[in-house]
């Protein structure tokens, strides 16, 4: 491919591009190239229809395109037949002949649509999903419709030509209004704005001036980033090249966690093609300008999500925070300015420069425009990836994309912002989601992680949780973080043990107020956030643990599992399928569990058919009694 | 600017505690070195700052001093919160030595080390991590001896045993220690090897 010198060449490209593609030739879209559907089994089924299609010799006629991910993570292997958008899912290898010949025959396979579990209805096309239908897709729009390994299938969607009217009719300052106009604020969780940001590196003095991708995420239950990278890498370089022409700036970096392999090679792929297409390097599309980007790969810690941390880490040294009055859009990598947004931050700035400020204003809230992308994933019948615009409210999001809780349980509280965010209950489920939002409910957006949890969740369990997380994860420099969180965690777990002690929760509520005032970097300031956010709105259950007690009779020293003499019908399923033998009975005999040999690990409450095991706690149990038989009026 | 009522003229660059030391007045330290960049680490040395209305709570040796800043450096929610961090630091400072730098500062602040460490257990035979001797020493020997080795809760002093030949005791270390346990013989016996301290890398707790 011969480097692209004019933007006449670039649009020459495209046409050539769409001129070889028939718009109604179909094609099936199958997610290899992200980890979440291969690890479902999307290659097995990718192969099968790449084979099927040849026996049947249809390959000319339909297309085989392997995708990113398209955000319904729970139904992969899911194959999209466009353009219909006629939608399988759960897609096993054997299911392949049945569809490529409804394909041919234009006959949609009813099994294997997706069913509503509420209605009972199988639901054709992908946007009449119940999760889809509420969505709003702008940046996730062509995940799931291109392959990310091709730049052909983005140019052919209008990819680089945000890139190419920066260029050749907007001048960097124009750029950089244009984007300070949107609202744009960074997505990584902080939410500052981004134009200001953008604007503070181009003014600041000190050359070269670095712009950086922020792909470390690393939040338990997040892949918004993940998802972005592997599936549509172009957007995310498309946004740097475009940043970098307002900022000034000739190199870039693009940081992403080691453990997105596919995330790293797809990004890789991308590089390496819009170089040879002249969009990256020197003299891009002819315009004089010129700008180059390396890959830095993060070698496994939290905290080099941090911004100092991770350019302490791009100079080649251990990834640890700097004491930070002068931001790093001033002084970052080298003490250069350097301005590091997060990779969604990036993949919107393509679309606000295409289609403008007010466009982009258009959407979400006045304070908080756009969409923000969130892992919706927890106790909720759907999970996955969701684009809702700003300003939804959490119910929406959790009852009408998620489908609601699971099992019919009831919802308890949903967690934001991942370890530096905090849990939000019930009475503020009707919140519109947004940066100040959250942030004011004791929580915050942070990048879009959303766990879901359900009345049987134990609020000091999560707290306890998050904190073992962050105490594994502080980088151990400074003092109220490393002994903070160690004294927060022990507290934690001691509690969870029953062997909390008075004055815990006071203990608890000092250090989380020195860690928050005097901690080196936000991971340590914000580390009290799942302790603060549970304590302010759960206290109940804190002191319910001091007592002895867990109310979502989850924490197992605290919770003892006793057979109901009443409900127990004497069928030596619980007995037979205990793994430590502690359940003792026979057929017809009330079954009884040795306590001291009960490992609580649940599998008896699991297992019974009849409801006749209990959780206790306190874990006082009635005195146990051998050799009782059944009543049988019990039995359904 | 001005420092606990008292009008101070700050030089370009200074930080708030470089002017406030030269100024006569003394805001405590552990990890601050006027001959090393600052750290940052050890969070003693914070104050309160007021600009433009709004109040932080900042480090003062890494905030750069700046015109019409008020700082104050002794109040009493400052004390407390010194002394928490004071508490936090014996955690793994321990045992106590008599007379060093960091004890007399638990004395002075009234912390109570047993605090803590009855509720939470400490980590024996461990420092409180300033980094100064490690920074030190990389100042002095430009290859330096001393490192930090593992991460988080499990960061500490080690040593590379084969770098102590360069090790000419210069008693450097030793001097700008504040737990006073770097013996004046030198850091070999005060630390363990980092390949001792080196462990396979744990995995993620997810």
């Amino acid at each position: 491919m011969a480097r692209l010198r004019s933007l006449e060449e670039l649009e020459r490209l495209r046409e050539e591009i769409l001129k070889g593609r028939d718009p109604s030739r179909p094609f099936i879209a199958v997610n290899t190239r992200s980890a979440c559907g291969l690890a479902a089994g999307s290659e097995e089924v990718a192969e099968g229809l790449r084979e099927e299609m040849e026996k049947r010799g249809v390959e000319g006629k339909v297309e085989l395109r392997r995708t990113g991910c398209n955000g319904f993570c729970q139904m992969e292997p899911v194959v999209t037949v466009y353009p219909s958008e006629v939608f399988y899912v759960n897609v096993k290898p054997e299911d392949v002949p049945e569809l490529v010949e409804g394909m041919e025959k234009g006959k949609v396979v009813e099994r294997l649509l997706f069913q509503d579990p509420l209605t009972g209805q199988r639901i054709e096309r992908a946007p009449d999903l119940p999760f889809y239908r509420h969505q709003r897709k702008i940046l996730l729009h062509l995940n799931g419709r291109i392959d990310p390994t091709r730049i052909e299938d983005y140019l052919a969607e209008g990819g680089y030509r945000a890139l190419a009217r920066a260029l050749f009719q907007m001048s960097p300052e124009q750029v950089l209004e244009e984007v300070k106009k949107s609202g744009l604020r960074g997505r990584g969780g902080g939410g500052f704005p981004t134009g200001r940001k953008w604007e503070t590196t181009r003014n600041a003095p000190g050359e070269p001036k670095y712009v950086i991708v922020n792909c470390d995420e690393g939040d338990p239950g997040a892949f918004m980033d993940r998802s972005l990278m592997e599936g549509n890498p172009h957007s995310v370089l498309e946004g740097l090249i475009i940043g970098a022409y307002a900022i000034g700036s000739h190199q870039g970096y693009i940081y992403v966690r080691e453990e997105y392999p596919l995330a790293v090679q797809n990004v890789s792929i991308a590089l390496e093609q819009a170089r040879e297409h002249g969009l990256l390097g020197e003299d891009i599309l002819g315009s004089g300008f010129d700008f180059d980007v390396e890959i830095h790969r993060g070698a496994g810690a939290f905290v080099s999500g941090e911004s100092s941390a991770l350019m302490t880490a791009i100079e080649g040294r251990v990834g640890e925070p700097r004491p930070k009055y002068i931001h790093t859009a001033v002084k970052g990598i080298h003490d250069k300015p350097s301005c590091l947004n997060n990779v969604e931050t990036w993949a919107n700035v393509p679309l606000i420069i295409l289609n403008g400020a007010e466009w982009f204003r258009s959407l979400g809230t006045p304070g908080s425009p756009g969409t923000k992308i969130f892992s919706l994933v927890g106790k909720v019948n759907y999970t996955g990836l969701v684009e809702v615009p700003m300003g939804m409210t959490l119910r929406d999001i959790i009852f009408k994309v998620g489908g609601g809780i699971r099992e019919g349980k009831r919802f308890k509280a949903v967690q934001t912002g991942g370890p530096s965010g905090g849990v939000i209950p019930e009475q503020h489920l009707d919140t519109p989601v947004d940066f100040d939002e959250l942030t004011r409910l004791g929580s915050m957006m942070g990048s879009g992680g959303m766990i879901v949890m359900d009345e049987d969740t134990c609020m000091v369990d999560v707290a306890r949780f998050y904190i073992h997380f962050l105490l594994e994860e502080s980088c151990g420099k400074c003092i109220p973080c490393r002994e903070g969180l160690r004294v927060l965690d022990r507290i934690l777990t001691d509690l969870c043990a029953g062997k909390g002690r008075e004055g815990d929760l006071r203990l608890l509520e000092e250090i989380t107020e020195v860690m928050s005032k005097a901690s080196l970097c936000a991971l340590g300031t914000t580390a009290v956030n799942p302790v603060l956010s549970t304590m302010r709105y759960f206290r109940s259950e804190y002191e319910a643990h001091l007592r002895g007690e867990c109310p979502a009779r989850v924490c197992k020293a605290l919770t003892a599992y006793h057979i109901n003499p009443d409900r127990c019908q004497g069928c030596l399923l619980c007995l037979r399928n205990c793994p430590s033998g502690a359940i003792r009975g026979e057929r017809e005999v009330v079954h009884v569990i040795e306590q001291e040999r009960c490992t609580r690990c649940g599998i008896c409450y699991a297992t019974c058919p009849f409801g006749a095991v209990e959780k206790l706690s306190p874990p006082v149990v009635p005195e146990a009694r051998y050799g009782v038989r059944v009543k049988k009026e019990g039995r359904k | 600017m001005e420092i606990d009522g008292r009008v101070v003229r700050a030089r370009e660059g200074e930080t708030v505690l470089q002017a406030a030391r030269r100024a006569g007045v003394e805001i405590p330290t552990l990890c601050y070195d006027e001959e090393l960049e600052p750290y940052g680490a050890c969070r003693i040395c914070m104050v309160e700052v007021e600009r433009g209305g709004r109040t932080r709570t900042v480090a003062s040796c890494c905030y750069p001093a700046e015109e019409g800043l008020k700082v104050r450096t002794d109040t009493p929610e400052l004390r407390s919160l010194r002394k928490t961090l004071l508490e936090l630091a014996s955690l793994t400072g321990g045992p106590e030595k008599e007379g060093s730098r960091f004890w007399r500062m638990v004395r002075e602040y009234g912390a109570d080390p047993s605090r803590l460490l009855s509720r939470v257990g400490g980590r024996e035979g461990e420092c409180i991590l300033c980094g100064l001797c490690v920074r030190t020493c990389a100042s002095v020997t430009q290859d330096g001896v001393l490192a930090f080795a593992g991460r988080g809760v499990e960061r500490s002093v080690a040593l590379f045993p084969e770098k102590t030949e360069y090790c000419r005791v210069c008693g450097h270390c030793s001097k700008v220690c504040p737990t006073g346990k770097i013996p004046p013989e030198g850091p070999a016996g005060a630390f363990p090897s980092v390949y001792e301290r080196a462990k396979p890398l744990s995995k993620s707790s997810i």
